[in-house]
């Protein structure tokens, strides 16, 4: 199994976060939110390994027992 | 009419009449400069040192009052210290390399702007416009002593502008009535509100940010640290964001975001300003506000940065949000750019086809720092629901996982622009070669011999060697490029090879006089050093 990667891993941050937020303009909320499961599930896909997707949803719960936090 | 549009600082200049105005046609100048602020005293400042005789026209007596622009980026410094002034300005200001952000209450993380050694200034200095200006004018006044042809002249406004063949005619209002002033090539560094622009009908088009922001700048004895500190959503209720900066003498920017339907004159009045302030100190901090006022802004620049003889410089050519650093700072670096190329131009030692290459590179910049600040301003005022939702996502994510640090952007501050793909760039054929001093790159400074690289390049073109050959100067059809000869043994910190040498032994550098690198090489070749001067001085 592949680690959760939690360290900076995309090239050109601002790039794709602008790419991100543009993907959106102009759609409604409900369109926003259904464009939002539907791009989770292509990249659940494309990562693909099981512990992986299980780490991601662990870490997106940003609970407090949660030990995968790295403080830098 | 002459009247003040504000308040002085300092009365550097006052009226005097010219001999100009008492001539029956008007008397010509290579260059004139419309507009005294940081950019057209700098643009004065260098062509003055570089023997050019210029003309600064201001509608004011001297350097106006509030503090506005405070952060000076490292290249600004960088251009100043090959100006003369670039010490006092450090000495004047407040030091800083780190920045926090916070969310809500918690600390989410924090950088620092300048992460490695071996430079001689400092990522920013914090200071106040007016002293940053009196600065400049100072060295202006040393160098005029120092026989540089610079002339002030205070309360002269230009009101009018004619292009003829070959120059241009301003039309100048004084106390003593209207006179013509004829220029070879006219600099108009005269602001956002650029009359000039508007007196040749120029576009000034871009995007406007829906939101207003108050500054307060407040004098108090506070053990914040030298850092910026830069809230969203903060715990204080002063704003939906808020920003908490020093500046020398005790004074400290505090800048919220207010939104944009605000009645100005209301959020102005003394105690609601208080209120916001003492919402975000506490109540029991004793302090006095020395400056406030409430801003909006848009992004926007000219099409095009040159129109015939008159070049377009700083806020009249492009206008930033203020988050980023990019707006006084890329003005700077557009006089650092326009300076040498003019006086090539004047002395006919390049085509003024060269100037065009001025306009290209400076809205290629100006391009640059618009993305970067309308990207920071998107972030910290989401205009969607869903752009919102990111946000608090990469926030809330930020803390605990590095990864969407690199995500959170309170502003990308400023950086000078590598000129890639400029029409002035001479061949990369240094294999392995780093990246950061490709052609186009501004050089990175470097320790050397107890001093640092860049003021030993000077203001003109260089050709600076590192273990390589080459004659001691090199001359190109009149422009005469001395060489800097170094060994990478000089720097035993091992900045200078990693910066200029990268994989390669050796290494020739053609360098501009803007200190931008325009072509290299792994060992010296007379032809191609010549063609790349050609090159980097417009002709093709």
């Amino acid at each position: 199994m592949q680690d959760l990667i939690l360290t900076p891993n995309i090239d050109g941050p601002d790039d794709f976060y602008a790419e991100l937020i543009a993907a959106h303009d102009g759609l409604s909320k409900e369109e926003s939110d259904a464009f939002n499961a539907r791009l989770i599930l292509i990249l659940a896909n494309h990562i693909g390994d099981r512990a992986a997707l299980s780490a991601a949803l662990a870490a997106a719960k940003l609970s407090q027992e949660d030990t995968t936090a790295c403080p830098d | 009419m002459l009247q003040d549009r504000y308040t002085l600082a300092f009365r550097e200049y006052p009226y005097r009449r010219s001999v100009d105005q008492d001539l029956p046609s008007p008397v010509r100048h290579p260059v004139v400069i419309v507009g005294g602020g940081p950019v057209g005293m700098t643009a004065a400042l260098d062509l003055g040192l570089k023997g050019v005789p210029v003309l600064v026209l201001d509608d004011h007596e001297g350097i106006g009052m509030g503090s506005r622009a405070i952060c000076i980026a490292k290249r600004t410094l960088e251009i100043s210290d090959r100006l003369g002034c670039g010490t006092a300005l450090v000495e004047r200001g407040v030091v800083w390399n780190l920045g926090k952000v916070f969310h809500r209450d918690r600390k989410v993380f924090e950088f620092n702007l300048l992460p490695e050694e071996g430079h001689r200034y400092p990522a920013f200095i914090n200071l106040q416009q007016p002293y940053f200006e009196k600065v400049l004018v100072d060295r202006i006044r040393a160098a005029q002593a120092d026989g540089a042809p610079i002339e002030i002249r205070g309360r002269n406004r230009v009101d009018g502008v004619q292009m003829e063949d070959g120059g241009v005619i301003l039309e100048v209002t004084t106390p003593d009535g209207p006179y013509a002033v004829a220029a070879d090539w006219v600099v108009a560094c005269d602001g956002a509100g650029s009359p000039m622009r508007t007196a040749l009908g120029l576009e000034f088009d871009g995007r406007v940010f829906e939101d207003s922001f108050l500054i307060a700048d407040v004098r108090m004895k506070a053990d914040f640290p030298t850092e910026r500190r830069f809230w969203f959503d903060p715990p204080f209720k002063s704003g939906s964001s808020a920003l908490l900066h020093k500046q020398p003498d005790d004074v400290w920017r505090l800048d919220f975001q207010i939104g944009w339907h605000v009645d100005r004159e209301k959020e102005l009045r003394d105690e609601n300003v208080r209120a916001r302030i003492e919402e975000m100190l506490g109540p029991e901090i004793p302090y006095e506000v020395v400056w406030k006022s409430i801003y909006t802004f848009q992004c926007r620049r000219m099409t095009a940065f040159r129109n015939g003889r008159v070049l377009f410089a700083g806020d009249s050519a492009h206008q930033v949000s203020p988050f980023g650093a990019r707006g006084a700072n890329s003005g700077v670096q557009d006089a650092d750019n326009l300076a040498w190329k003019l006086e090539m131009v004047i002395r006919g030692l390049a085509p003024d086809t060269l100037l065009d290459s001025y306009a290209s590179e400076r809205e290629f910049g100006a391009d640059e720092n618009i993305l970067n600040s309308t990207r920071a301003t998107d972030f910290i005022t989401p205009k969607s629901d869903t752009s919102k939702l990111f946000r608090d996502a990469v926030l809330d994510l930020s803390e605990r996982y590095a990864f969407a640090r690199p995500l959170v952007n309170s502003g990308r501050l400023s950086v000078p622009c590598t000129y890639d793909g400029s029409p002035l760039n001479g061949p990369d054929a240094l294999p392995g070669g780093p990246d950061r001093s490709r052609p186009g790159s501004p050089c990175p400074d470097a320790p050397l011999d107890g001093g640092f690289l860049l003021g030993r390049l000077g203001g003109t073109f260089r050709l600076l060697t590192i273990d390589a050959e080459a004659p001691p100067e090199v001359s190109a059809d009149g422009i005469d490029v001395p060489r800097l000869a170094l060994s990478a043994a000089l720097d035993p910190s091992g900045a200078l090879a990693d910066r200029y040498l990268g994989k390669a032994r050796s290494a020739v550098y053609l360098l501009r006089p803007d200190q931008h690198v325009a072509a290299r090489w792994e060992s010296y070749d007379e032809d191609a050093v010549l063609t790349a001067i050609r090159g980097a001085t417009g002709r093709h």
